[in-house]
């Protein structure tokens, strides 16, 4: 879950890391009366989308009336689609030099890993890789002072500012671990006459780690749909096209996207509702589908943990209490097979063995639809 | 011979009493797995399917010794029960559950370095010695003594392919699931070090997806260390970028781990890819 800037800045105070004096506020009026404390401001749209700045969320005033205007502009605005219903108001820092700094999870090293640059401010893809330090930490010890003192030979950085970075860093890795982040990110880090200051916040916690973070608010990027569809615990993804597609498996789900997409169709969705579904969450998942309008269902179930005649059933049960008359390709192969395919055939739906065959069909049927 | 586990391993099942656990626990007996005990907290001295169950994992060791154990364990309690496993001396974890937070997967993995364990997952079906033992979810007909060995990251997609081997009568060595999140104990080049070691495994399928960089790691890795042939699928060709399909690894994020840079990664090694699934079984025939 991605958080705002805002809410990533108050963490950051928690934790004792420098961030800009600023208000969150909601409207052109708020922003005035905001922007009448803290001189000079910066004004910046809370979306969960990057580049706010060249998309013109961001801004500058250096009295109230003008905050007034720019704030009222941006509460006008759509970024990437995204309503802007928040800005934060912020005292306009004195920036002698902008730096990167982010913690985040290393897949391959299995690890948490630092990123710090000195060519902050910019977007970091295009931070050349030489310029970009990339330091795994041990999780066992954590961040220790001759890790910062290490991180900060490599950047080339010295005197008070390596002081700063002994200060700034641990506090940092302590946020990541303390509240399951999978990504801690500040870019720019500002070197001002006052020491380091935070002058943006990105951080994102791990979903699966959400339940042991009750006071965090729940933040929402996903359609309805989507929504509704993390309310169930299924993976689901909306895509354009004209076949929903349901598996059993991210993998297999993914690959049965790839084979429609192979045979020139267009699938509407990616639907993983897991292994071991039951009747209750097969016919969930087919309602969310249909939810969809789709011209052809696919359904694609190679059955370990998850039981054919199960999803048979269940297929069978929401068909007949719902009507529904658009095409279906059956693939239905695995545990408990014979019940599952007699189960279907006897309610007149044909079943297919194969991935590939099934497929075909869907998209046969999509063209013809 | 085959890789990691035989018909001697001697398995415990964490979280046996539980309704995922003592139903698979059926399922690995019913394959020839040598599972020696159970354990759940608060259930010793009861049996699930003729298996002694005990308290905790040291009293199950004192008991029944065992070297490998698989968990069944809801995963806000993974952690504690995957660290109680690796500290009483089991070598080979098999993570089964989903959802386990990410930094509790990087504190498990810590840890069985330390004590120089091999953990296979976590959100993985296991492994498989076929035709010896079995220490995880996969259906077990489907896998048959021969001589392929596989190592994928996705479960359902992995049983497909190694079902079309089955189908054309081609056995597997082991298959390995290194599962789907973004911190898993083995990466695919622990395991293809293991099958280019092993002298019954003539050809290895490999099958990654969309996202991270572990397809890449393992093309360089082929193109130096890899003798014998290696087959691919890739799943996650039609995935747009930004949209996590599922796995939490399976994500196309600022550019990296795309399809089409893994599919040249892994070309570029010699590595066949195959278009579909069911080309694999060709493939290899062609191989061995």
């Amino acid at each position: 879950m991605k958080l705002y800037e805002y809410l990533g800045k108050e963490l950051f105070k928690e934790y004792g890391i420098p961030v800009p004096r600023g208000q969150v506020v909601v409207s052109a009026k708020e922003a005035a009366e905001a922007a009448a404390g803290l001189g000079d401001v910066v004004i910046k749209s809370q979306v969960l989308s990057g580049k706010r700045g060249k998309a013109g969320g961001i801004s500058f005033a250096s009295n109230p009336e003008q905050a007034h205007e720019e704030a009222g502009r941006i509460l006008q605005m759509k970024l990437n689609d995204l309503v802007v219903e928040k800005l934060l108001v912020e005292e306009k820092l004195q920036i002698e030099q902008e730096l990167y700094l982010a913690l985040t999870v290393d897949g391959s090293a299995k690890r948490p890993i630092v990123l710090a640059s000195l060519d902050g401010g910019m977007d970091i893809e295009e931070v050349p890789e030489e310029r970009m330090i990339k330091w795994p930490i041990d999780i066992s010890i954590g961040m220790q002072d001759y890790t910062v003192r290490e991180i900060c030979r490599r950047l080339g950085v010295s005197g008070q500012l390596q002081k700063e970075f002994l200060s700034f860093m641990p506090k940092l890795y302590q946020l990541f671990r303390d509240l399951d982040a999978e990504l801690a990110e500040i870019n720019p880090l500002a070197v001002t006459p006052q020491g380091l200051v935070a002058a943006d916040a990105k951080v994102t916690i791990d979903d699966d780690a959400l339940y042991r973070h009750p006071t965090l608010p729940k933040i929402k990027e996903k359609t309805a749909l989507e929504l509704r569809a993390e309310e169930l615990d299924l993976a689901y993804v909306e895509l354009d096209g004209n076949i929903a597609i349901m598996a059993n498996g991210a993998g297999i789900t993914m690959a049965t996207l790839d084979m429609v997409q192979h045979y020139g169709g267009q699938p509407a969705n990616f639907l993983d509702f897991g292994g071991g579904a039951d009747v209750e969450r097969t016919s969930q998942a087919l309602e969310l589908l249909l939810g969809t309008n789709p011209k052809v269902l696919l359904i694609n179930i190679f059955g370990g943990i998850t039981r054919c005649d199960v999803v048979a059933e269940a297929f069978v049960k929401v068909r007949d209490s719902k009507g529904f008359d658009l095409p279906v390709s059956f693939r239905l192969v695995g545990t408990n097979e014979t019940e599952g395919k007699a189960i279907l055939e006897k309610a007149g739906i044909r079943v297919f063995s194969t991935m590939d065959d099934a497929v075909r069909r869907a998209v046969e049927s999509a063209r013809a639809s | 011979m085959a890789i990691y586990i035989n018909k001697q391993t001697r398995v415990l099942v964490q979280g046996i009493t539980g309704k995922q656990g003592s139903f698979h626990s059926g399922q690995m007996l019913e394959y020839g797995t040598g599972i020696v005990g159970g354990v759940s907290p608060g259930k010793g001295g009861q049996s699930v399917e003729g298996v002694p169950v005990f308290d905790t994992v040291f009293e199950a060791m004192e008991q029944q010794p065992a070297e490998a154990s698989i968990l069944f364990i809801p995963a806000p309690f993974a952690r504690d029960a995957a660290l109680e496993a690796l500290d009483a001396g089991i070598k080979l974890l098999v993570l089964i559950p989903e959802h386990i937070p990410l930094h509790d997967a990087m504190d498990i993995m810590a840890y069985a370095k330390t004590k120089g364990a091999v953990v296979v997952g976590p959100n993985t079906f296991g492994l498989v010695s076929s035709g010896q033992s079995k220490i995880g979810i996969m259906p077990n007909k489907y896998f048959i003594p021969g001589p392929v060995g596989v190592v994928s990251r996705s479960g359902t997609l992995c049983y497909e392919i190694v079902g079309h081997l089955t189908a054309s009568q081609t056995g597997t060595t082991t298959v390995v699931g290194l599962g789907g999140d973004r911190v898993v104990g083995l990466h695919f080049i622990d395991v293809l070090k293991q099958f280019e070691a092993d002298p019954e495994t003539k050809a290895i399928v490999l099958v990654g997806e969309i996202g991270g960089s572990a397809e890449e790691e393992a093309a360089e890795f082929i193109a130096r260390e890899i003798k014998k042939p290696v087959i691919a699928y890739l799943a996650g060709k039609s995935a747009p970028p930004g949209k996590r399909m599922g796995h939490a690894g399976a994500i196309i994020e600022r550019g990296k781990g795309t399809f089409d840079g893994k599919v040249k990664a892994l070309t570029a090694a010699g590595v066949k890819v195959a278009a579909l699934p069911a080309e694999i079984v060709q493939l290899i025939k062609e191989k061995i």
